[in-house]
């Protein structure tokens, strides 16, 4: 069965209401390891080895994190510029990360309304991660659609709480073998996941 | 060879049975040797008789050899920095302590010369239990035990030229030795011949000991390096011997010189285990000798006398502390910790016998008042500090507005000193309110009137911790001198294993002491800042910053795994090498483990020769193959 390793990255956890509530809902599970990166490496020192020997022992690796400026926070990006690494994550011989899923979990402040052509930000969320997903596809891993929670000033607490089961579910999903990418095809955005999830 | 071996069965055996014994009662080791010498002497237990006199003989040379250290740790530097303190309070204490107990003797019917020589004597504090007293409650470092350190440096150093002063007091010719040198001089051709001999230790220091010792280091055998140490010091107390010397005087003085010579920590790192040894058997000697029919018979006028002492000694040092602007229970910390008569007047009262410049009635007095005085230290310490200090000056808890509810602080910094209250400031600013508690009263003052919750006294006494919160906190950080950090954790985790610990520790010896105890949180307060320090040296050197700021942090890491692999492996080392010697091994093997250490993290920014390599060459089999 797969194995699933969460990279939570919010620099300032005590601040989002949304995420305090998906982090409630996170399963317990043998299958599932979770990494508070902010929490691990508050100087940005992350441990390369240390990382990369966790990803090799995992099949599904959630990227958990706000949208800042259309992008990852900064240790995020430090996590992926230090660990996805030449040599190992792409280039020659680097094909430690083949085969592996990337699955994104990403809040925005803004509604799904706004992150579409027509919208405020003039583009679909899908749009804006297009550099994450074309670094998983150049170190050959599957590009799972996101899992967005969105217009979080918004959703009241029994709708936060609802996402939060969601969110809970879904982890529960790839780690149990119950969701796969088969699942997800043809979905664009992620709104698919939002009702379709198990 | 029997009876020696019976001897040293008899001496060791008592020693290895009484000093923990001491220790354990907060009595110090010195106390424990001299209970031992007391338990084996020819009045309790009858081991030892006579010889308890030739055996205190041979251990004086104990003496010589502290006193060799003594001037091998005299830091000239250290003193001219406190040169004030030192010779303002420490001459102060040894004059004026000598002149009151001079006048007391005076009346009690002795002659100038040797109430003068009695005085000088009774003037000297112990420094062993002074300091180790100091030390233990993590008090060095406050007024108090700044001046206690700056009595007890004047105290040593005066110790040489009261010994060169004493022969000048001897009116009668001296009862012991016989066939030296200056035997029949008149007085100020003695004092010639000493400064001679003075002149000649320091030549022979300079210029012919180190150039010896530099042929025997480059031979690597350290045995032989013991032994030269020991025929230094044997040597020139043989020569000082026939001149008619104290081998004291010179040996001190040869500490003195070889103090700036590399060869300094060796040398006290080979001579430690004698002189404690030596130290041991002198002081158990002198148990051994202390006169207890003499006090059965006086035993009224025996602790009287001692008592009026103390309080002597205690009045001396108290108009002292106050002139020298200490607080009053600063001032009372002052004069419980030195109102002894130290280990040096041992040394002094043996020197003054031989002269015959006292009899044997008032020399044996004098040294049974000498050990009773040492015995009540402690009690005397615990007594300040349990009901002295309580009632003046600063108070123990701080007062509390009748009307408020006392709040309960999640964090309770022990020490606010440098470190302690830049943590407390960090935690203030951000809003956490801590509960200091520290054991220095003019410290505490000043917090308490900036408006901070400060708990006064010895942070490592459970009572204390238990006033302060230490049932509701959560974490502790602990600040306090390092020597007493131990003593700390062993409270909490013994009455407060709920508590977090989060210790400051001066260095990696200390910080291995505390991982022995299982503290998991240890900081050692220079390696941050050498590693910041070290970064900048990087960035002069055109490193870029943040390359050498990531240096730095990956080196503190490595630093710490480190630290865990070297204290895993220390115990068996520790065996044989002591002190100043294992940190220098160990220095070795971490500049040996950092050779090859590789702090690059990888990261190769998208364009290091390695990436430029590899892509060439998937070109060059793309292309043979295409």
């Amino acid at each position: 069965m797969p194995r699933v390793l969460v990279l939570f990255a919010h620099p300032r956890l005590e601040r989002s209401r949304t995420n305090r509530a998906l982090l409630k809902a996170l399963p317990a599970s043998d299958r599932i390891t979770f990494r508070d990166l902010y929490e691990l490496y508050p100087d940005m020192q992350v441990d390369v080895r240390a990382e990369q020997d966790l990803l090799a022992a995992h099949d599904v690796v959630v990227l958990h994190h706000p949208l800042y400026w259309y992008s990852v926070p900064p240790l995020l990006k430090q996590y992926i510029d230090l660990v996805y690494a030449f040599g190992w994550a792409y280039g020659p011989g680097g094909t430690a990360l083949k085969g592996r899923t990337q699955f994104h979990v990403v809040t925005t402040g803004g509604g799904a309304d706004a992150y579409s052509s027509a919208g405020f930000h003039g583009h679909t969320l899908q749009e804006f991660l297009l550099p994450l997903k074309r670094t998983a596809t150049l170190c050959g891993m599957q590009w799972a659609p996101p899992f967005a929670v969105q217009g979080t000033h918004r959703v009241d607490d029994s709708e936060l709480e609802r996402i939060a089961q969601r969110y809970g579910r879904l982890l529960q999903g790839w780690a149990e073998g119950t969701l796969t990418l088969e699942h997800m095809s043809g979905t664009t955005d992620q709104h698919h996941l939002l009702t379709s999830a198990p | 060879m029997a009876s020696f071996l019976a001897d040293a069965v008899v001496y060791l055996g008592a020693a290895v049975l009484c000093v923990p014994v001491a220790k354990r009662l907060g009595l110090g080791s010195v106390l424990g040797y001299l209970l031992a010498g007391v338990l084996i002497g020819p009045f309790l237990l009858g081991f030892i008789g006579e010889e308890g006199k030739d055996i205190m003989h041979f251990a004086e040379f104990g003496v010589v050899m502290m006193l060799f250290l003594v001037g091998l740790e005299l830091e000239p530097a250290l003193f001219w920095r406190m040169r004030r303190q030192v010779l303002g309070l420490g001459g102060a204490q040894v004059a004026l302590t000598t002149v009151l107990l001079m006048a007391l003797t005076l009346i009690a019917g002795l002659p100038w010369q040797a109430a003068l020589a009695a005085g000088l004597a009774l003037s000297m504090s112990s420094t062993a239990i002074a300091l180790q007293s100091l030390k233990e409650k993590g008090l060095s470092n406050t007024a108090a035990g700044r001046c206690s350190f700056a009595v007890l440096l004047f105290q040593d150093i005066a110790v040489i030229p009261i010994l060169a002063l004493l022969p000048l007091l001897a009116v009668a010719a001296p009862v012991t030795g016989g066939g030296t040198w200056i035997e029949g001089l008149p007085g100020w051709q003695r004092t010639l011949v000493v400064l001679l001999a003075v002149g000649a230790v320091v030549g022979l220091g300079r210029y012919v000991v180190v150039p010896l010792l530099r042929v025997v280091a480059r031979t690597h055998l350290r045995e032989l390096f013991v032994a030269s140490a020991l025929l230094l010091v044997v040597g020139i107390a043989l020569l000082m011997e026939t001149v008619g010397l104290s081998p004291a005087l010179g040996t001190f003085l040869a500490g003195v010189v070889l103090a700036n010579s590399e060869y300094k920590h060796e040398l006290e790192s080979d001579l430690d285990p004698f002189k404690g040894l030596l130290l041991g058997l002198f002081f158990m000697a002198v148990g051994a000798s202390i006169n207890f029919p003499l006090i059965a018979e006086r035993p009224v006028l025996i602790v009287g006398a001692t008592l009026l002492v103390m309080v002597a000694k205690a009045a001396v040092l108290l108009a002292i502390g106050r002139r020298a602007g200490l607080a009053t229970d600063q001032n009372l910390l002052f004069g419980a910790g030195l109102g002894q008569v130290g280990e040096f007047a041992f040394v002094l009262l043996a020197f003054i016998a031989q002269l015959g410049l006292l009899d044997g009635t008032w020399t044996d007095g004098l040294m049974a008042l000498t050990a009773l005085s040492m015995t009540p230290t402690p009690l005397v310490m615990l007594f300040n500090e349990r009901v002295l200090l309580p009632r003046v000056g600063t108070t123990e808890a701080p007062e509390r507005a009748a009307d408020t509810v006392e709040e309960r602080n999640r964090v309770i910094i022990a020490g606010f000193g440098h470190f302690g209250s830049t943590v407390g400031r960090l935690l203030r600013a951000s809003g956490v309110h801590a509960t200091l508690l520290d054991n220095d009263s003019d410290q505490v003052d000043l917090l308490r009137k900036m408006g901070f919750k400060v708990y006064y006294g010895d942070a490592t006494r459970h009572d204390l911790l238990e006033s302060a919160g230490a049932a509701e906190a959560e974490v502790l950080v602990c600040a306090i001198a390092p020597e007493a950090a131990p003593a700390l954790v062993d409270t909490v985790k013994r009455h407060f294993p709920h508590l977090k610990l989060l210790v400051r520790s001066r260095n990696r010896m200390d910080a291995y002491e505390l991982m022995d105890q299982g503290v998991p949180h240890i900081y050692r307060e220079s390696i941050d800042t050498a590693l910041r320090l070290g970064a900048d040296v990087l960035h002069e050197l055109g490193v870029r910053a943040h390359t050498a700021h990531r240096a730095a942090l990956r080196f503190r890491s490595y630093d710490e795994a480190a630290l865990k692999e070297l204290a895993a492996r220390r115990g068996d080392k520790q065996e044989y090498l002591s002190g100043v010697r294992a940190a220098i091994a160990e220095q070795e093997e971490l500049l040996r483990k950092d050779i090859g250490l590789d702090l690059d993290d990888h990261d190769h920014a998208w364009d290091s020769q390695e990436m430029r390599d590899g892509i060439a060459a998937a070109q060059r089999s793309t292309r043979a193959t295409g």
